[in-house]
Order: C-alpha cells, then sequence, then structure tokens
C-alpha cells in the first residue's frame, strides 16, 4: 500500500506542477506581455483557466494531507526549518488566488482592476518561485537540523544560489507551459502566431535557467550531474525531454496543437522523474548526513493502508469528474455544442 | 510577545476567519441552490437572477474559504510541529477524506459557475447542490480532527510513545458526532442570520423589493431551522462535553465546588484566585439536569481538578455566556417571524421586523466564534486532550510574532476586500440580477 500512497504523492506534485503551472504561468506570461498586447493574452489565458483553476490547486493541498498523514517526520522537518519560505509562498497562494477571483467577480468594473491585476502578476511570480526554492532545499543538503545559530537553521537552510535557480527554473517552467496550454484557446491567426512567440520565447527562458541549475549545482558542490546521468533513467528523461523540444518545434510549425501541449505535459514528467528519481526513495537530504526516505519515515501501516485506500477511492469519485470538467470547457468541445 | 502566545494567537485567528469562510460556503450553496430550485419549478426570472447573485458570492467566499484553508493545512505544521509529527497519522483520515471532498466542490463550483446554458439544467442544478453537499461533507470531516483533539481515541499512548495506531477508530471518536452536528446547525443559522439581515436592509431602501423579499424569506427559513435546531444539537455537545471533559464544562459554568444539585449560572464574574463567581444568576439544580437528566445529579467543579491543568476559566465562561446570549435572542426573533408568518401576515413586510432581523445580522456569527472560543480554550493547556499540552507542541523557530503580525495583515485586508466585493455586488442587483428593474440589461450579465 505504501507505493500507492507514495504514487499518488507522485502523481499530485506532477500534476500540481503542470495544472497548477500553467495557472501560474499565466500571470506571468501576461506579465511578460507588451502593454499593447496584454488584452489579448488577459483573455486567452483567462479563458484557458477560469473554469479549472480551483480543481488545479487542489492537487497542492492533497500532496500536503498526503505528507502530513503519511509521512509526518517529512512534513514536520520541512514545515519547522522551510517554515520562511512555505510562508511566502502561501502569501504568493493566496493573494493569486484571491486576486484572480476578485478581478473577476466585482461587479464594478474600474481602478481597482488594475490592483487586481497587479496582486496576481506578481503572486503568480513569486509562488512558483518559492516552490523551487523549497524543492531545492530538500536535496542540497542546506537543511541541517544539527545547526545552533538561527541563520544556519532557518534562513541558510534554503537560501543559496543553487535554490534561487530551481526558483527561477520553475518559473520558467510554468510560463512555458501557460503559453504552450493557451495555444488551443486563440481565436484566430494572428493570436495564435502571438502565442507561439510567446511560447518559443519562454521555452529559451527554461534551457537558459535549467542550465544554470546545473552551473549553480556545480558550484555548490551539488553532485547533480552524477545523480541525474549516473542512472539510465534519469539520462533517459533528459532526452526524451530534449527530443521533445524539437518535436514541439515542428509541431507548432506546423499548426498541430494537441501534440504540443500533450508534448510539453510529457517533458515536465520527464523533467520531475529525473529530479525525483535520483536519490528516490529518500526525498529529504539532511546537512547532518542523514536522510528521510519514503520507504521508512512512514506512519504506522493501519494509517498507511487507511490512506491509501481514502486516495483510490477518492480518485475514483474526483477523475471522471475533474476530466469531465476541463473537457467541457476546452475550446474545442465549447464549439461542439 | 512570547513565541507560544504569538503562535496560539495566530492559529486563533486563522481558523477564526477560516470558520466564518467556511461556514458561508457551506450554508449558500444551498440557498443559492434552493433559488435555482425555485426557478427551474415557476420560471420566474427574478429566482434566476437571485440564484446568480448569491453565485457570485459563493465564488468570491469559496475562493477566500479554499485559500484559507489551504493556509491551515500548512499552518499545523508551521507552528505545531510536535503535534503534527505524532498527530497527523492518527487524526488524518478526515483530512484525507476531506481532500476529496473540496476537490468535488472545487469542481462542481467550476460546472455551476460557467456551465449556465451549456448543460442539461437538471445536471446544472445538481452541480450547484453538490457544491453545498460536498461543503457540508468537508466541514464535518474537519470537524471530525477537531472532535479527535478533544476526546483522542485510535491509539494507546505508552510511555510517550503513540502505539496500535488507528485512524479509523480516530476518526470516529466520541466527540464527532455531537461537535458536527452543532457546528453545522451553528453554521445553517449563522448565515441564514446574516444573508437575511442583509436582504432586510435592502427592502428597507426600497429598491428591487420584490427580488430582496424573495431572497429574505428564504434565507429566513435557513435560519430558523438553525435557530432552532442550536438547543438541541448544544444539548447533546453539552452532555457529551460533560462525559469527556468535564473541567471544561466546569469552565464555562464556572462551576468550581463539585456538588449534586449544581446550579446553571448566567452571567457573573468569575474569580479564579478565590474560587468564585460574583454577580451570577443562578437557576438552582438546572445544570445537573441539563447534564444528565437528573436534578440531583453530581457534578464535578474546578477544584477536583490539578490548578495547572484549568483552562482559563473566564474566557472560557464569558465565551459560553456570550453564546448562549445570542443563542437566545436568535430564537426569540425566530420564534417572532413564524408567528409573524402563521397569524399576522401584515408584520412580514412592516419596518421594524425588518429593523430587527438587520440589527441581528452578525449574532448568529458572533454565538458561532464565542462558541469556538468554548472548544477550544476549554481544551487547553491541552493540544490532545490529556495527551499533550499545547505547549510542547509548538514550533522551535522564534520570532513568530512577526509571522502573527504578518497574518494578521492579510486577514484584516482580505476581510476588508471581501466586504468592498459584497457591498459592489449589492450596488449592480439592479442591473445585474434582477429582471424587474428599468436598468437591468441582460447583455451586462457575465456569467
Amino acid at each position: 500500500m505504501i507505493y500507492v500512497v507514495i504514487g499518488f504523492l507522485w502523481l499530485s506534485v506532477c500534476l500540481y506542477l503542470i495544472l497548477g503551472g500553467a495557472d501560474f504561468g499565466a500571470g506571468i506570461v501576461e506579465l511578460m506581455t507588451k502593454k499593447k498586447n496584454r488584452k489579448y493574452t488577459e483573455k486567452i489565458m483567462y479563458e484557458s483557466i477560469a473554469p479549472v483553476w480551483e480543481a488545479n490547486h487542489m492537487w497542492l493541498i492533497i500532496a500536503i494531507v498526503i505528507l502530513f498523514v503519511g509521512f509526518p517526520e517529512i512534513y514536520t522537518t520541512m514545515s519547522t526549518y522551510l517554515h520562511i519560505p512555505l510562508v511566502l509562498m502561501l502569501l504568493g497562494i493566496i493573494a493569486r488566488g484571491t486576486a484572480f477571483t476578485f478581478r473577476h467577480y466585482d461587479a464594478v468594473k474600474d481602478d481597482w482592476q488594475i490592483i487586481y491585476t497587479q496582486i496576481f502578476y506578481y503572486a503568480s511570480l513569486l509562488t512558483p518561485f518559492f516552490l523551487g526554492l523549497i524543492a531545492a532545499a530538500t536535496v542540497s543538503q542546506s537543511i541541517n537540523p544539527d545547526a545552533k545559530t538561527f541563520l544556519d537553521l532557518y534562513i541558510f537552510s534554503w537560501l543559496n544560489w543553487f535554490g534561487v535557480s530551481v526558483g527561477f527554473f520553475v518559473v520558467a517552467l510554468c510560463a512555458y507551459l501557460a503559453s504552450i496550454f493557451s495555444l488551443r484557446e486563440t481565436n484566430d491567426r494572428l493570436e495564435l502566431n502571438l502565442m507561439i512567440k510567446k511560447s518559443q520565447q519562454t521555452m529559451i527562458f527554461v534551457v537558459i535557467t535549467g542550465l544554470l541549475v546545473f552551473v549553480t549545482a556545480y558550484f555548490s558542490d551539488i553532485p547533480l550531474v552524477k545523480w541525474v546521468f549516473s542512472k539510465p533513467l534519469g539520462v533517459m528523461s533528459i532526452t526524451f525531454a530534449t527530443m521533445a523540444l524539437g518535436l514541439i518545434l515542428k509541431a507548432m510549425h506546423n499548426k498541430k496543437l494537441l501534440p504540443v501541449r500533450a508534448l510539453a505535459g510529457f517533458q515536465i514528467i520527464m523533467i520531475l522523474v529525473a529530479a525525483t528519481y535520483q536519490h528516490n526513495p529518500d526525498i529529504i537530504l539532511l546537512g547532518n548526513g542523514e536522510h528521510l526516505s519514503l520507504l521508512k519515515h512512514i506512519a504506522a501501516p493501519k494509517t498507511i493502508s487507511a490512506l491509501g485506500w481514502a486516495l483510490i477511492l477518492g480518485s475514483l469519485f474526483i477523475l471522471p469528474f475533474l476530466f469531465y470538467l476541463m473537457f467541457s470547457f476546452t475550446k474545442a468541445s465549447s464549439k461542439k455544442l | 510577545m512570547d513565541d507560544f502566545i504569538a503562535a496560539r494567537a495566530q492559529m486563533a485567528l486563522s481558523l477564526g476567519f477560516h470558520i466564518i469562510f467556511a461556514c458561508v460556503g457551506m450554508v449558500m450553496p444551498f440557498l443559492m441552490a434552493f433559488a435555482h430550485w425555485k426557478y427551474l419549478k415557476t420560471g420566474n426570472e427574478i429566482y434566476k437572477g437571485l440564484t446568480k447573485a448569491w453565485s457570485k458570492g459563493v465564488a468570491i467566499l469559496f475562493a477566500t474559504g479554499a485559500v484559507s484553508g489551504t493556509m491551515l493545512s500548512f499552518e499545523l505544521g508551521l507552528l505545531w510541529p510536535g503535534f503534527m509529527k505524532h498527530a497527523g497519522p492518527i487524526f488524518g483520515m478526515p483530512f484525507s477524506l476531506e481532500g476529496t471532498a473540496f476537490f468535488i466542490e472545487a469542481i462542481a463550483i467550476g460546472f455551476f459557475l460557467y456551465g449556465w446554458d451549456k448543460f442539461n439544467k437538471w445536471f446544472h442544478w445538481f452541480c450547484g447542490f453538490l457544491v453545498g453537499l460536498s461543503g457540508l461533507a468537508s466541514g464535518i470531516l474537519v470537524v471530525a480532527a477537531n472532535a479527535w483533539m478533544n476526546s483522542p481515541a485510535g491509539f494507546d499512548y505508552i510511555n510517550g510513545e503513540y502505539v496500535n495506531i488507528d485512524p479509523i477508530k480516530a476518526m470516529f471518536n466520541e466527540a464527532w458526532f455531537p461537535q458536527a452536528l452543532h457546528m453545522t446547525v451553528a453554521a445553517f443559522c449563522a448565515t441564514g442570520f446574516a444573508v437575511a439581515g442583509v436582504h432586510a436592509l435592502l427592502i428597507m431602501r426600497k429598491k428591487n423589493v420584490e427580488f430582496h423579499t424573495k431572497a429574505f424569506r428564504i434565507a429566513a427559513a435557513f435560519a430558523l431551522v438553525g435557530a432552532f435546531g442550536a438547543p438541541l444539537s448544544g444539548d447533546v455537545a453539552a452532555k457529551s462535553v460533560a462525559e469527556r471533559q468535564p473541567i471544561k464544562l466546569a469552565a464555562m459554568e464556572a462551576h468550581f465546588e463539585t456538588e449534586k444539585g449544581a446550579a446553571f449560572v448566567l452571567g457573573g464574574i468569575p474569580d479564579e484566585e478565590k474560587g468564585e463567581i460574583k454577580y451570577a444568576l443562578k437557576i438552582p439544580k438546572v445544570l445537573s439536569f441539563l447534564v444528565s437528566n437528573d436534578f440531583d445529579a453530581e457534578v464535578k467543579g474546578l477544584n477536583d481538578f490539578p490548578r495547572d491543568e484549568w483552562p482559563p476559566v473566564a474566557v472560557v465562561h464569558y465565551a459560553f455566556q456570550i453564546m448562549i446570549f445570542f443563542g437566545v435572542v436568535m430564537i426569540c426573533i425566530g420564534s417572532l417571524y413564524l408567528y409573524s408568518f402563521f397569524f399576522k401576515k401584515e408584520w412580514l413586510t412592516k419596518n421594524w421586523l425588518l429593523k430587527t432581523f438587520l440589527f441581528a445580522t452578525p449574532f448568529g456569527y458572533i454565538a458561532l466564534e464565542a462558541g469556538w472560543t468554548v472548544t477550544e480554550v476549554g481544551r487547553q493547556p491541552w493540544i490532545i486532550y490529556g495527551i499533550m499540552k499545547t505547549a510542547d507542541a509548538v514550533t522551535p523557530m522564534p520570532g513568530i510574532q512577526y509571522s502573527f503580525y504578518f497574518f494578521t495583515a492579510i486577514f484584516i485586508s482580505l476581510s476588508l476586500i471581501i466586504i468592498f466585493l459584497l457591498r459592489r455586488q449589492i450596488q449592480m442587483v439592479p442591473r445585474l440580477y434582477d429582471p424587474t428593474d428599468a436598468q437591468f440589461n441582460s447583455k451586462n450579465k457575465k456569467s
């Protein structure tokens, strides 16, 4: 049963990264669009995320619940030593979610819209950045429970160049996903070309920040290259992700939009595989040499089995309903209806 | 500010806000689904407008409830890692089920808000109803986790170790049913009164009177169910507290000496040092009767317990008195409304009746917050009753006061914005929602 639970944990992190990530990306893409094109972008972005955004963010809650029920030690270690970035990430989540809703549901459309929009933009940027920072901290051995000073315990546990570059990388991924996903929501050729250009720009951003992650890892003595390339699965996933890049460019050129979307999702999955498989089943590498493992630091057997069943039954309810929701509100299906 | 106090203050504040958003999110969808059902049955466009107007309120409050709930799932670990490390695997079951309920709620709300004229009308209606149903399920499940803290079950505590963990037994702990029942009823009562009060004000302004009257009637009906259900469910809750946590009951009633035929204490100022209560109204033997259906039953007093296990008596006592006071006032208002409804129809449109409801707008939420204070503060100094002290659960990280200030600022600004937004929704009723209004512009509406 523990493998079911780990599977769901991985799945919810993955879906949060893809779906929630695309949501954050929507804000980032809007922010990086020139003023004159913003109205377009806003409309396209809005149409692609509005009905599903609440659901997209549930994946984070599912992941957190799995952590605190099934892996309490891992959850409490993170929440103790990564307190500050977690609070900042939360701030981003709150500000973004509420600003997005308020922007749409304010019955009077006036200058307040500008405020909501600004909050929405910067919160969309902040949240994935800290998500990346937190993820980096779990493997960079910067968390050290044996440290003595406040700075070592609670600040340098997450604040380092490697973390910052992973933060930027996640931001880039989100923007990339959003622009790719929005391709199918465009209404005409002009909009489509605009978004294709966006996708290419964000793709370059992903590649640059991705390289930056490797560079900072090298200088921070994190054996990232060894982790990723010493195991066949790691090499394979990176190769696939890179190959997908070429395929995406080609498919975009031919305006084949569905494969573009699928390939981008696939890329993210590959990147996540490469990032998590390397030291599986250890999930947190602490600075004092200890590792927290998904197979060892777990709750009592009865809890794990109950949690597993709850997740299986829950997903039977959720998944069909969720897919129907997503299907119902894609452009293609609404044209049909 | 001391880190421990700051952590408690931040948790209290977060829950205090979340409880409001969550309760509105639990009950508003039912109001909305009821109006929607009326529309589908009668074809009266006013009900359609009302459904849409309420659904915007639901959307705003649901989004806020969702983010404040997300925050809480983190705050549990951020502030109380010592607690979560042990409690997570034991009381986590309802949370994992709640995840499902919450997820379904989010999906259903997507269907409902964006699905006008897109789907079969009864499927669409059902999605609205499902928002309420899954919200209710979420609420009941979360209360199960809180109830476990009051009535720990599903494990053995041996030599400081938590063994033989059974999360299912933990979920079905003794306090769950009474607490969840009382909470649900209170949510209906509070939201019903709040919505009815707002619409009462709008009727008095003599604009869109028919629209607001329909809204008022529906909300008042929900409020009534809550107001009359509250004392009944409260009785069940009080009996359960008396059995499980006699010290909490003693604090609620500022009952210091164990005695037979104990009096029910109303009001008064408790003095913890001297162990007495001044200026209180005492109704002989009633407390004994309330907790065990026997006028001469023995009720344990605070003095029977070690002093370091007392909760803050004054806080718990005052909170309990406030809850009872507003509960009684709401029953009176409810009875008045019922009487008018059946015997004096002409009173229903009278300004004084509407004013009474306007005045009572916050009463339900005041009572609800007070009742929640009784439950939580009454459990102190324990975080897991009888097992783990709250002080032992707090995070080792210093400087929590800044986190507290930070969260306070967030919650205050959120509340202000929500009030502002709801006001603006209300201002737009003539143009967006009331089809009988001259200003109504159907092109204006965005669904």
